[in-house]
């Protein structure tokens, strides 16, 4: 099975592999063969393409990092070995837009989680003739955008062109929302946070969709009280979409790069990760050492990715498609 | 709101009116921003002193006519497109996965579920140099395969879990019929999964339009350089004029098939969502 699945990838090794595999299985019935044919056919256009895109350009960008590769003299290449990651693991920029995008990433998903929450509620509790006005209004942000969002957010702030500091009774009319790191992290957030909550907030409506109706009636009726309902009842019934929910949100936090990128540009300790493997590699051409910060922030990712599988021991593939 | 008592009507305004003063007030400050005069930018108002059309006459009469009309045309292309090739390639697959036995199901379902995850920014840096040499930087065709990586994974798992609600006795029915897997596939499921592709196609549409990393990184001129791009680029525009009022107009501009698509389907799309999204 997993020889013919490889097919795709390791293209004429894996078609004999999937011939050998075939003959040493008890003979199928000719339904069954062509199904399966059927099956791989359909399936392998997807399949391939969606591999191509991806895992092609992440070796390529592994086997990038290892050399010493500027666009401006591409004939100094030259073989280096892992001295560009050891190059970046001791640069302080590099821990410093490390620590910045794991801020984000926590402060962005916490936030939204609770927010995210309180929408689902109140889409799931909203009587018949308000649902399709708060759906279609909670649908808005996610449709939007991102860098719609981030100048939405930023010349609502922006000293010049902003009235946020007007409406703000403590804030002095002349603070300057970008010239410092926590203000501009605060508007880099809120426009995360505004533009990706309804999606967290539709993946906990369906969780909540599917705690069973008498257990909830259940507990009311011996007297539980609103709160222990939730915290008792509710709650331990979603685990699993909460945990999906924090997943995903949490990997497409640590990719943030569009508002960043529109709002600061990096400036005064805003960079992110993704904006330094941009500025590296396409801003400056250094290919070599922009593909080994590409590597790492992939890295990164899969362990997010794993850490989280194993930690919430949820099996995403499991319920999906079967 | 019949049957209810005033204490939960009034309840209920209020937090209606919450949810949407959250949901549109950043829009509609920068809708604001769109009809604010250049001079009327900085008096720190909310409100225009006086509404005006000037920005919009720009991006699309003015001088900030160059920059916007290609990027639109680039980014209404592009996106459409890649769309399309998902939402084909995704059909094809998810039947094969809700529906046919075969070797390999559960591989193309965790590797969707891989590619969804991929930061993108990692394969940005190989894709340039790629393009480069091989001449599909500053392309149609350099943004739509990488678009692929963002609207397949999500076109799969949204397609797979409607295909599981599709009667599939029908299916069988028609082959008993002496259809044969195709037919019945053409003839019987696809008219019946419509929707879900439609709404399949909706999900993959915003994803691609929504793009700005590969389209600032593997675009240099208006040949394909798509609208959010573009937009980052209207700053660095013209030196002595104000670019906010172009930006926030042409924001406007890209946001209006956005809000008019969510308006007419905010039922499907939540299915499509919700269905795609979590299941274990």
């Amino acid at each position: 099975m997993s020889e013919t699945a490889a097919a795709p990838r390791t293209g004429t090794d894996g078609a004999s592999g999937r011939r050998r595999a075939t003959r040493q299985k008890p003979p199928l019935s000719d339904r069954a063969r062509a199904e399966r044919r059927l099956g791989i056919l359909l399936a392998a256009p997807a399949f391939v393409v969606m591999l191509a895109v991806t895992v092609y350009p992440i070796l390529q960008a592994f086997f990038d990092s290892l050399f010493s590769y500027r666009l401006t003299a591409p004939d100094q290449r030259s073989f280096v070995g892992l001295a560009n990651y050891g190059v970046l693991f001791t640069d302080p920029v590099f821990w410093r837009d490390l620590g910045v995008t794991v801020l984000i990433t926590v402060v962005t998903v916490a936030i939204e989680l609770v927010l995210g929450f309180a929408l689902a509620l109140v889409m799931h509790n909203a009587v018949k003739s308000l649902r399709g006005l708060l759906r279609t209004a909670i649908l808005v942000p996610y449709g939007t955008i991102t860098v719609v969002s981030a100048f939405a957010w930023f010349f609502a702030f922006d000293i010049n062109t902003g009235f946020v500091n007007a409406w703000l009774p403590v804030v002095e009319d002349s603070f300057n929302w970008f010239g410092s790191a926590a203000p501009a992290l605060t508007v880099i957030m809120l426009s995360e946070i505004w533009k990706t909550t309804p999606f967290i907030s539709l993946l906990l409506l369906s969780g909540l969709a599917q705690v069973p109706g008498e257990l909830t009636e259940a507990a009311r009726v011996d007297g539980g009280t609103r709160a222990e309902v939730m915290r008792r009842v509710v709650l331990p019934n979603m685990k699993a979409a909460i945990m999906v929910a924090v997943l995903f949100r949490a990997l497409d936090a640590f990719r943030i790069f569009d508002n960043v990128f529109i709002m600061t540009n990096g400036a005064y300790g805003t960079e992110v990760l993704s904006l330094l493997a941009y500025r590296t590699s396409i801003g400056r051409l250094e290919i070599g050492m922009g593909s080994a910060i590409s590597v790492v922030l992939f890295l990164c990712v899969i362990g997010i990715a794993i850490g989280a599988i194993k930690g919430f021991k949820v099996d995403l593939a499991s319920g999906e498609g079967r | 709101m019949k049957g209810m008592t005033t204490r939960q009507k009034v309840g209920w305004s209020v937090i209606t009116i919450v949810v949407l003063v959250y949901t549109l007030g950043p829009l509609v400050s920068i809708l604001m921003t769109s009809f604010k005069a250049s001079g009327d930018l900085t008096t720190g108002r909310f409100l225009p002193t006086r509404f005006v059309l000037d920005n919009y006459e720009q991006i699309f009469a003015g001088s900030a006519r160059d920059l916007f009309l290609p990027a639109l045309r680039n980014s209404i292309g592009i996106t459409l497109i890649a769309t399309v090739v998902a939402v084909v390639l995704a059909t094809l697959c998810a039947y094969a996965i809700a529906r046919l036995d075969f070797p390999g199901k559960r591989l193309v379902l965790v590797s969707a579920l891989g590619v969804s995850m991929f930061p993108v920014i990692s394969i940005v840096t190989p894709l340039f140099n790629l393009w480069r040499t091989i001449g599909l930087y500053d392309t149609w065709p350099g943004l739509i395969i990488p678009y692929l990586s963002l609207t397949l994974p999500i076109s799969i798992y949204t397609l797979a879990a409607y295909f599981q609600q599709i009667p599939w006795d029908l299916e069988r029915a028609a082959q008993v019929d002496g259809a044969t897997s195709f037919e019945a596939f053409r003839k019987v499921i696809v008219p019946l999964a419509l929707p879900g592709v439609f709404t399949t196609a909706i999900i993959a549409f915003f994803i691609a339009w929504n793009d700005f990393v590969y389209g600032i990184s593997l675009t240099s001129t208006s040949a394909a350089r798509p609208v959010p791009a573009a937009l980052a680029f209207f700053t660095g525009a013209s030196q002595f004029e104000e670019p906010t009022g172009a930006i926030s107009a042409a924001a406007i501009i890209v946001t209006i098939p956005i809000v008019i698509i969510v308006v007419l389907f905010q039922r499907q799309i939540v299915s499509g969502l919700t269905q795609g999204a979590v299941k274990g």
